[in-house]
């Protein structure tokens, strides 16, 4: 469902959640990109981060300088003017990746899972075009969907202890790269030797919100 | 420079934090304890948000020129070349001298603060370090017996003449202030009732990316899967058991379990210290 007005919810005394919709949709999350773009371009003091997800959009404040009231007020007024329709910047990124045997060590398991070849598996993985949702769960994690319904797999029951830095993996209809070696529960059916992340660039990630994703098999 | 002669486990560069930068993913990271660490850098005349180390188990360092020095935070002993002198308080060390703390007892965070500050490059905009992610601090990785910390040069002219400056020692509490959501309407009236009521207990499983607590179940009211949205320092998440886990200092950006409420910011100091086996109530902020 989309919330007809966004529900701005307190999240401790310095931050608060603006949530569009409890569905994932694309015009919903370019709504949620947009309201960041134009909090950030505001470049207020009292913004101290900005966490947009698939649809919503966390904002942490200093409550030294600024009340919740404010804040929503702030928000409300930003939501107001917010023009959507104006195309983001978005690029196109193409990741080179190597399917199957040690780099995709869960490949056959998808294509067993889906009665498809692992040839098949491939072919419908770089069948399309992601998005990039957000990113999150390890700095430059890219959330990138949605994969194609016939490729779609349940996550592990039990994690990885040790996922290798650039493995491609698959979760339900989502797609990302693990950019460093990490824990880690999605079905993995490749490996790609682009950095993903690094903290000395700024910005420190290859993939930004809004930006499109193709895999393609090398 | 300081030479580390015993690292302990776990000891980091920590600075006020990396804000700014979530929206790729990476945490925040800095002290567990700001206050603490903003207490340290007053008593030895440095800006408030200077990097400090953060001492979690017992540490041995020397020094090779002289410095100015406060530890703050959970109870440790403090030893320069054997004496022992008071935390909360600017210490004058000369060259040559071993500097020893010993935490008073399990868990817990110290913050030691030197004059000049840490002069370790900023990645991102701070000196904290990130483990996880192997950047910050000193080459993004925790100290090691052998290392050489460096120190800023000083601005006071007379370091000596700094020392024995005191401020009263922080009581850390049980109580911890919060407020309900965001995602309260995910949980069953009496989950809320028992948050608030109950008594709950840290546990042993508390690193600087979350501390889960144990006690009364916090039982979900749906069971639907939540979509993952940005998550604050402080919230207290609840997995599928019921269990609490409040995010500290290093927690992931994003987080895909419903947080029942969130710590406001001024306890969560007090929080951060809370031990395995203590006890933890929560109240509701102004209520």
């Amino acid at each position: 469902m989309i919330h007809p007005q966004p529900r701005l919810l307190p999240a401790g005394d310095s931050a608060l959640l603006i949530e569009f919709a409890d569905e994932i949709n694309d015009a919903i999350n370019d709504r949620v990109h947009a309201l960041a773009d134009a909090l950030r371009a505001q470049a207020r003091p009292e913004i101290c981060d900005l966490i947009p997800a698939y649809t919503s959009l966390l904002v942490c404040y200093t409550p030294q300088r600024v009340s919740f009231a404010e804040m929503c007020a702030l928000v409300h007024d930003t939501l107001a003017t917010l023009d959507t329709r104006a195309p983001r910047a978005s690029r196109l990124v193409e990741i080179p990746t190597r399917y199957g045997g040690a780099f995709g060590p869960d490949l056959a398991f998808v294509a067993q899972h889906n009665h498809l070849t692992e040839d098949e598996v491939i072919r419908w993985h770089t069948s399309v075009v992601y998005r990039v949702y957000f990113i999150g769960f390890l700095p430059g994690f890219a959330y990138l969907g949605s994969v194609p319904e016939p490729i779609a797999v349940p996550r592990m029951k039990t994690p990885r202890a040790r996922v290798p830095a650039g493995s491609v993996g698959i979760a339900g209809r989502q797609t990302g790269i693990y950019p460093m070696e990490s824990p880690g529960g999605w079905r993995l059916i490749g490996r790609t030797e682009l950095s993903l992340f690094d903290p000395q660039h700024d910005p420190p990630t290859l993939l930004q919100p809004g930006d499109r994703v193709r895999f393609v098999a090398v | 420079m300081l030479l580390v002669l015993d690292a302990g486990i776990l000891t980091t560069i920590q600075d006020a934090g990396r804000w700014g930068y979530q929206a790729y993913g990476v945490p925040v990271s800095g002290a567990m304890d700001v206050e603490a660490l903003r207490a340290a850098n007053q008593l030895v005349h440095n800006p408030p948000d200077e990097a400090a180390l953060e001492i979690h188990s017992p540490i041995a360092l020397q020094t090779d020129t002289p410095h100015l020095i406060a530890l703050t935070g959970a109870d440790a002993r403090v030893h320069i070349n054997g004496r022992a002198l008071p935390m909360w308080m600017s210490i004058f060390v000369r060259a040559g001298t071993t500097i020893e703390i010993t935490p008073a007892r399990t868990g817990g965070w110290r913050y030691l603060a030197i004059h000049g500050g840490i002069d370790v490059p900023r990645v991102l905009g701070s000196k904290s370090t990130f483990l996880r992610g192997k950047f910050g601090g000193l080459e993004g990785r925790a100290l090691c017996a052998g290392d050489q910390i460096p120190i800023g040069a000083p601005t006071l002219r007379d370091l000596s003449a700094a020392a024995g400056k005191s401020i009263a020692p922080r009581i850390y509490r049980a109580d911890i202030h919060i407020v309900l959501g965001p995602h309260a309407d995910w949980f069953t009236p009496e989950a809320i009732a028992a948050l608030t009521r109950a008594e709950y207990i840290a546990t042993e499983n508390a690193d600087r990316m979350g501390y889960r607590l144990r006690g009364t179940k916090l039982t979900h009211a749906r069971a639907e899967e939540m979509i993952s949205c940005g998550v604050p320092l402080g919230a207290i998440q609840v997995p599928p058991d019921g269990q609490p886990i409040v995010l500290m200092a290093d927690h992931q950006t994003t987080g895909g379990y419903p947080i029942i409420a969130t710590v406001v910011s001024d306890d969560m100091a007090h929080l951060a210290q809370r031990a395995p086996g203590d006890v933890v109530r929560f109240q509701v902020a102004g209520g």
